[in-house]
């Protein structure tokens, strides 16, 4: 088969740049650790307020300004709602389903996975800045899919 | 333009019979366009903050509708329509007695299918999007409506392979015509793709939402929906390159730059547009970061062969804008055919395809997904990719395809208008999906009814580009209303005449095609080991490991 010496190149180039852009993903993935979210753990759907750590959802200091913040996504909520960490802190959340499935993201930040039932899903977060982070449901998740919201606020250092 | 003499009847390109196959599934194609851009404006006016709903109507039940009858129904009717047309056109001007029956069937089971999910969702039994992720739940009616479009596409299909077979054996050591090729083998990745939805809804959706199972694999029933979610993408672009491939050089007055390589492209396209799903659900738990990599991999390998299709697109535009005289660097660019909505819309539709192309090796770069994934930005994306340069390659193909099968004139008029359109189209598309954009970089998400989540200033921050997107959808549905009136002129009441039906040559006729390239049962074989590489062990995996299931839910 012929290939025009001008579309070797353009393929050369274009392969070349796609080749360029699979080493940096991978050595995003692997040498600097930045994997898109890819929990394993499972849970039984039907019984998340049973199953630990659910059983107590909440946040829990686990380091010098480190935290866990264990959360369920229901419709058309978070629990718990509202919660308030000091700024510099780094969250660990971990999320879960207790019917179908929902999103958890915080815009401004790369905080953004699936919550599916059955699976836990974990991603973690540095926030620097103090604020009213918004946390919502990006997959439609029912008629109240747009109210499914809560506040993750970032409280200035001088208060604390 | 157009080919302004005059011939009888009997001098067709595609007989009537074949005619009438094909504008049947332009009708229900369009149709289906019609009540899907309606709803589309009204999402968009909704979600914009401009209006809201009357008579309490779930603004997803509006957003399903829009989406199954655009992404499912006028997609693949329109597709098939336009390739039984071509396949006839190519191979003698009319198909196999058993091809056309084939082609009926599969219509007549497309159509109950079509009207069994219209009316399970106009009863809002089934606003689960046209995703319709499990654990919700549908009325099992739009499950099984969904499931005869897909088996009436694959007998259809079948009528495209009869057709094929037929011409090959009447002409044996002959290459087959392109247009009948490229035709296969996007009705083969279709076949190949459509197994995973077919496996998710007839074992996992169907038994599940009648009862007789009590639980479902959600984790499963969404693997196997993106095992056909992205080359069903394809789907929609291949018969968009088959009209850039075969039909523009013939329209601008060249000639095709090479059969041997539209032809590799078309098998590339096969081999990696499958393997490939998990680049949709980077950002699910249950999923080993590893295996997702590999998708991601495969993912940008299929940017290969669009990149083969550009050269060859801007080779022949280039060739015979030279021809034409054109001088210098550029000067080529200017002569191509700009007044001719055969080319202008299909041409505007090629150029969107830079950047929404960029937008998904974007999508697909692995972490860096976490930025958009689920954000109003996937939805602009998308409709750059099948809702502008697929779209406006469709409507450019049914401005010549409508006439030349109902053996009318397209008048120089519907020539302005159809620029017009394409005008209207390309700004409102540009308005919506450029502030679709970049609200999804401020994290707004996607398929959302209006909300300012209890006045917080980062959704308040929103509200002005929503209005754009608005706006937008209010020009987009001015250019469908003047499609639709203009393709109903075209069928029913333009001038009697004739209209080409262009099908371009090979330019390069020294070159032999490779026998290789129609050897199906090996494409067919390096398809499975590549879906087996990527897929088998992960689904082994996805049902061995499984969490306990879900029942199913209603939460609307």
């Amino acid at each position: 088969m012929h290939l025009h010496r001008y579309e070797k190149m353009w393929l050369m180039f274009g392969g070349g740049a796609l080749l360029l852009f699979v080493i940096i993903l991978t050595v995003n993935a692997y040498a600097m650790g930045n994997m898109p979210p890819s929990h394993m753990q499972m849970i039984e759907p039907s019984k998340v307020d049973e199953t630990p750590p659910f059983d107590k959802p909440g946040l829990r200091q686990i380091g010098e300004n480190e935290y866990e913040l264990v959360m369920t996504s229901f419709v058309f909520g978070y629990a718990p709602a509202n919660v308030e960490i000091p700024a510099g802190a780094t969250v660990h959340f971990i999320v879960t389903s207790k019917d179908v499935v929902h999103g958890f993201q915080i815009p401004g930040t790369n905080v953004n996975t699936m919550v599916l039932p059955g699976h836990i899903s974990r991603v973690t977060q540095t926030f620097a800045e103090p604020g009213e982070y918004l946390i919502l449901c990006n997959e439609y998740c029912g008629a109240g899919h747009h109210v499914m919201a809560t506040k993750l606020i970032v409280a200035d250092e001088g208060k604390e | 333009m157009t080919t302004e003499k005059t011939l009888s009847l009997r001098d067709r390109q595609v007989d009537q019979a074949t005619s009438r196959l094909s504008l049947a599934y332009l009708f229900v194609a369009f149709s289906a366009f019609g009540i899907a851009a309606l709803a589309g404006m009204l999402q968009a006016m909704v979600r914009g903050g401009l209006i809201t709903l009357p008579g309490g109507i779930n603004y997803y039940q509006i957003l399903t509708a829009h989406g199954v009858l655009l992404g499912l129904v006028f997609t693949t009717f329109f597709i098939i329509g336009f390739l039984f047309s071509g396949m006839a056109r190519t191979t003698g001007g009319s198909l196999p007695v058993a091809a056309r029956s084939l082609g009926w069937s599969g219509w007549s089971l497309m159509v109950a299918g079509t009207l069994m999910g219209t009316v399970t969702i106009l009863q809002n039994d089934a606003s689960v999007l046209y995703t319709f992720y499990a654990p919700m739940k549908a009325s099992p009616l739009f499950y099984i409506g969904m499931a005869l479009v897909v088996v009436g596409s694959w007998v259809a299909g079948w009528g495209i392979f009869a057709a094929y077979r037929r011409w090959r054996r009447d002409h044996q050591g002959s290459t087959s015509p392109l247009f009948a090729f490229m035709a296969v083998a996007t009705m083969l990745l279709w076949q190949i793709a459509t197994l995973g939805v077919a496996i998710e809804v007839l074992f996992q959706l169907i038994p599940w939402s009648l009862g007789w199972v009590p639980e479902v694999n959600v984790l499963l029933s969404r693997t196997l929906f993106w095992y056909f979610g992205h080359p069903l993408v394809y789907f929609w672009l291949m018969p968009a390159y088959i009209s850039w491939y075969i039909n523009i050089p013939k329209i601008i007055g060249g000639r095709i730059f090479s059969d041997s390589l539209a032809r590799l492209s078309f098998v590339l396209l096969i081999l990696f547009s499958i393997p490939v799903g998990f680049h949709h659900q980077l950002m699910e738990p249950g999923i080993s970061a590893g295996w997702k990599l590999v998708h991601v991999i495969l993912t940008l390998t299929v940017v290969i062969p669009s990149l083969m299709t550009a050269f060859s697109l801007f080779a022949v535009f280039e060739t015979t804008g030279r021809a034409k005289g054109g001088r210098g660097l550029f000067g080529w660019f200017g002569k191509l055919p700009w007044k001719d909505v055969r080319f202008f819309a299909p041409m505007v539709g090629m150029l969107m395809f830079i950047p929404a192309g960029t937008g998904g090796i974007i999508n697909a770069s692995n972490q860096l997904n976490a930025v958009v994934h689920n954000t109003i930005w996937v939805t602009g994306h998308f409709h750059l990719t099948v809702g502008t340069s697929v779209a406006l390659t469709f409507f450019g193909i049914a401005y010549w395809l409508i006439p030349a099968l109902t053996g009318r004139r397209l008048t120089s008029t519907v020539n302005r208008l159809g620029i017009l359109q394409t005008v209207f189209w390309t700004v409102g598309m540009l308005l919506m999906s450029g502030a679709m954009h970049y609200l999804g970089l401020q994290g707004a998400p996607r398929r959302t009814d209006y909300t300012t989540y209890f006045d917080h200033s980062t959704a308040l921050g929103w509200m002005p580009y929503q209005q754009l997107m608005g706006i937008g959808g209010l020009f987009l549905f001015l250019a469908s209303v003047l499609l639709i009136g203009i393709l109903i002129y075209l069928g029913f009441f333009a001038p009697k005449g004739f209209t080409e039906y262009p099908i371009g040559e090979n330019g390069d006729t020294a070159e032999v095609t490779p026998r290789i390239l129609e050897r199906w049962p090996l494409w067919i074989g390096l398809s499975a080991f590549l879906i087996a590489v990527a897929y088998g062990y992960p689904i082994y995996e996805l049902i061995q490991h499984a969490p306990p299931g879900s029942p199913p839910i209603r939460t609307w």
